[in-house]
Formats: structure tokens, sequence, C-alpha cells
């Protein structure tokens, strides 16, 4: 990507530097005492974690093992119920397969939501291909399930629940312990995605009644490649069959060599969580806040997508009528975020987590996303916020629509000439 | 993704945005695409009617960077040419001079379309035959 000054627009004032990273839902930024805590482990102490018979390998073992005592503090479990994956991806796979196989006797219903990450979503697509039923629950106006759609939809063959602890898309954060507990009176798993939650918002397994939960360090400051899957012990033991075959390291959960500075990193950035969290927490969602309130104030037909209340401290997603998202990208170039339009996706389709909210098309395309984060200031938040409310009122006199509804023109009752292509 | 020079450019400094008075005989009018597919572009010519030159275009689109470029450009290209000559604009051709990635050629293709529909709309009014509706010929 160009840092040709000349290609970013205006001036940036004091305590600004370009280009800004507002996109902390998508990746962050190792934290510099992350990578401090990870690179003896690049160095002097490189040996396998699993050498029983040598001081490189206890070393290294040493550092997983606390590593391991600090995931699991952050999230109110015990250390030996933390096994360590490649990221929540893999963790989301492991749980949702190692459950479906090890429980086939039981049952073959899961129940899942359709705001869910891919790797949920499509882990349960291809159960389905093996004969497993999925059921997808929807969502609200505001993006929260509805418990009693929950229980409805549970039956004796129901043998995993598995919700999203907070949404990376609108930042919404699920009723997850009212949902485990609806799960463990009923006798079901319940497994949560808590990959945008940890760090961010409490999290503690036994408060809200999880059962098995996946974690990536590369969204809360530590490196990517690594995250972790917590699999209960107690009332009720979990079990899972592994996905992963070759050595029975992490209980026979996980094989392969583990990830010694990556897991090392991950702790860390637990640890820093474990004493941080609300402070930043609080001082996230006054940025947050200031920024929608800023741009708010400077735009109509604005809107923000997503609950207002049960959401994560960084996360804003708005629509902005009458603009199309990744025209909007384009004239902020020097910021970092995310749309939700089809143009800045691969596939062309607009979000679905959008769509689920049952957003219209018109404003799915025009929705931006800010992820805001440690590393953020409150210089950075004006600037964006200015920056937006100028190239939204630029791209609106570009835009028919605006035009369209300005002369009073009903968007929603014009017949589109769409040639079919 | 990154873009090309001359999309940043026509991004950034579009040419011809704005609207004529659409019931003016000299004016056709296209407007194509549907705010689902994330794409409208609205595009007028000015002809002259003595030698069916268009003397004048202006656009407004609400789509992404590649086609408010394509859009932009296509009235650049449109002036100064008569109304059938301005039929011989491929998208193809748009999409070289802006260098557009594949994922982005229906932006040239919705451009093209809202050239003949323009000319088309102008046609209709000026009681000349519409033109041949855009084949349904693969354009990528």
């Amino acid at each position: 990507m160009s840092t040709d000054a000349s290609k970013h627009n205006g001036n940036p004032p004091a305590g600004v530097t370009l280009p800004i990273y507002m996109d902390n839902h998508a990746t962050t930024p190792v934290d510099p005492r992350v990578l401090e805590e990870m690179l003896p482990y690049f160095k002097g102490t490189f040996g396998n974690a699993a050498s029983r018979n040598h001081e490189f390998g206890w070393r290294a073992e040493e550092g997983v093992e606390l590593a391991r005592e600090r995931v699991a503090k952050l999230i109110g479990a015990t250390a030996k119920e933390i096994i360590f994956t490649s990221g929540a991806t893999e963790s989301d796979n492991l749980a949702i397969k190692g459950v479906a196989e090890m429980y086939r006797e039981k049952g073959n219903h899961i129940i899942t939501c359709v705001t869910e990450h891919k790797a949920v979503l499509d882990t349960c697509k291809r159960l389905e291909k093996y004969g497993y039923r999925v059921t997808y629950l929807p969502v609200q106006k505001d993006g929260l399930i509805a418990p009693e759609d929950l229980k409805r939809a549970m039956d004796d063959k129901t043998i995993l629940v598995t919700i999203m602890f907070a949404n990376n898309e609108i930042g919404v954060l699920q009723p997850v312990e009212e949902i485990g507990k609806l799960c463990h009176e009923k006798g079901v798993l319940f497994h949560s995605d808590a990959t945008q939650a940890i760090g961010k918002v409490p999290v503690n397994v036994t408060k809200q009644n999880i059962d098995i939960m996946s974690i990536s360090a590369h969204k809360m400051y530590g490196p990517k490649g690594v995250g972790a899957l917590y699999v209960r012990r107690k009332n009720p033991r979990v079990q899972l069959a592994a996905i992963i075959d070759g050595g029975g390291h992490e209980r026979g959960m996980r094989s392969g060599t583990l990830n010694v500075p990556g897991i090392v990193g991950l702790g860390k950035a637990c640890d820093i969580a474990m004493n941080e969290m609300p402070q930043e927490s609080c001082r996230l969602a006054g940025l947050r806040n200031r920024l929608r309130d800023k741009i708010l104030a400077g735009l109509d037909d604005a809107y923000i997508n997503g609950s207002k209340e049960h959401r994560l401290p960084g996360n804003l997603n708005m629509s902005f009528l009458y603009v199309e998202g990744e025209s909007l990208l384009m004239g902020i170039n020097d910021i970092a975020v995310s749309s939700g339009s089809a143009c800045t996706s691969a596939t062309l389709e607009p979000s679905y987590v959008l769509k689920a909210l049952g957003l219209g098309d018109d404003l799915a395309h025009s929705s931006i996303r800010f992820g805001l984060g440690r590393f953020n200031t409150e210089a950075e938040v004006d600037y964006v916020a200015e920056r937006i409310i100028t190239t939204v009122k630029k791209l609106r006199e570009l835009s028919p629509l605006y035009e369209m509804a300005k002369e009073g023109i009903d968007l929603s009752k014009v017949q589109w000439q769409v040639e079919t292509h | 993704m990154a873009y090309s020079d001359k999309v940043l450019d026509h991004y950034t400094n579009p040419r011809n945005v704005g609207s004529f008075d659409k019931a003016s005989p000299e004016v056709g009018t296209g407007l194509v695409g549907a705010p689902e597919c994330g794409d409208v572009m609205k595009l007028q010519i000015k002809v002259n009617p003595q030698t069916q030159i268009i003397e004048d275009a202006k656009f407004k689109t609400f789509g992404c960077g590649s086609a408010i470029a394509s859009s932009s450009l296509a009235t650049e290209w449109v002036k100064g040419k008569t109304v059938d000559e301005a039929l011989g604009i491929k998208n193809t051709d748009i999409v070289k001079e802006l260098a557009l990635p594949p994922v982005k050629i229906h932006c040239s293709v919705l451009a093209e379309d809202a050239i003949r529909a323009a000319i088309g709309d102008w046609k209709k009014k000026n009681g000349a035959t519409s033109p041949a509706p855009a084949a349904a010929e693969a354009k990528a």
C-alpha cells in the first residue's frame, strides 16, 4: 500500500500520524510488551516444549505452562482446561467437529446462529453434508438472538449450541449467560466463539455457563497464528474428538509441536488484558462514543447497525445512506476501516450479518465498520470523524440516489433498470 | 486491492459531475443499475439536434471507486462524438483505460449500459429508433 503523502487527503493535525489504523476487529498490532516476552523463545529458549529430557525442552515448557495459566486466569478457568491451537478458526473447527464426532450416539442436532463467523458457519455446513442437522437461529433487528427461539429449537437430539460471544462486524454481545444456563438445564453443550470478546469485556466460563470457548491471539494484541480452546473438565466434563492426529499433544486433543513463541505471546496478551481491561474498555467506549456523536452531529441519514447497548466498547458500525461503502473507503484512504459493501468482498455479496439484521441492500452497501483499539487516540478520532463527514458529503454530491431523494422520490418504489449480465 | 492511478484520479477529480434538465428535448438520460447491487449510474447527454453530436455530458454515480471512474470516463469519451459513434464505446475499452481488475469489470459494463440508455432515451424523445438493446454476448 502506498504511503506516498500526496495520496493522503489533507494535512493531519498535530498528534496524528497517517495512515491511521482503526480496523482492530480484523487484526491488532502486537503490543510491544508481548513482542518482548516472545523474543527469547526465538533465540536462546528455542526448545521443543515436548522434549522431556533436556533443559531446552523444560524451559520451553515452562514458558508454555505460564501462558496456559495466564489464559485460564483471564477467563476464570483452570490451566488444564486450556489447549493451544493455530487460532480461533481451528478452535471453532475442533470444538464443533470434536463434539459432533464424540457425541454422535447421543444426537446429531446442532444449533447456531446466522450471524456467526464463517469459521463456525462453514464448519456447520460441512457437518450437514455428513448427516448432521443444523438449525441457524435468526437474530432480531438489534443483532441479538431471542432465547425463546433457542429454547424452541432444542430437541432430544441436540448435542451442541454454538453462539458467538461478540460479533466481529457489528460488535453486539449475545446474552451468553442466559444461553449457557438454558443449555445446562437441557444437558446440551454450549460453545462460544469469544474471539472478539476476550480482553475487551469480562469473560468467565463458570459464571457464564460456557463449556467450550475459542480464543484468538491476534485480536487482542498478540501474534497471528496462535489461539486457544477452553474445554471444560467439570460439570460437565467435555470430551472432544481430535481433528488433527499425530503425537497426542494437548491431552490428545491437538497434535503438533507447540508454537512456543506464539503461545508465550498469547499468554502475555492475556496477562496484560487481565490487568488493563477495565480502564481500557472504559477509554475505548469513550472514544467510540465521541466518534459516533461527532459523525451523527455532522451528517443526516447516518445509522448505527446493531444494538447500541449490548456492544463491544470499541466497535461502531454505521451506514451512510446514498453513499456506497467502498467509495467511502477510497475517500478516506489514509484511514484503515472496513465495509459491509459487496464491492469490498471477494464474492460481491453484501455483508450477511447486516442482511440478517434486516438491513436493506442499500444500507448494507453503505456500511463502515470502525474498530477502535489500544493504540487509537482522541486526536485520531477527531480527524477520522471530520474526514468521514467531508467524504460522505462529497460523495452525496456525486450520488444519483441522494439527488432523487432530495427531489422527493421514494427510492423503494423506483423500477430499476438492471440488465442481466 | 490497489487502485490504478487513473481510477484514483477520476475519483479524486471526477469530470462532469452534475445534472441536466431531464425534460429538455436535447437531453438524453440513462439510469442503470440498482441500489441492491451496490451500483447506480445516471448518465446524461446533451445532443446538438442538427449534427447529432454530443456536446456535453454529466453523470452521477452511487458505487465503488471503479464505478465512479468508469462513468466519469464515459462522460469524457462521449463528448464530441455523434450519438452513433458513442454507441461504439465498449466496456473493454474502459477496462483497458482504467486498468480494472477482473472483479471490477462489471462496473465498466454498467457504464457502457448507461451510455446506451442515455442515447436510447434521447433517440426516443427525438423520434429516432432506439439503439439495439445491449447484446447478451459476454462482455468481459
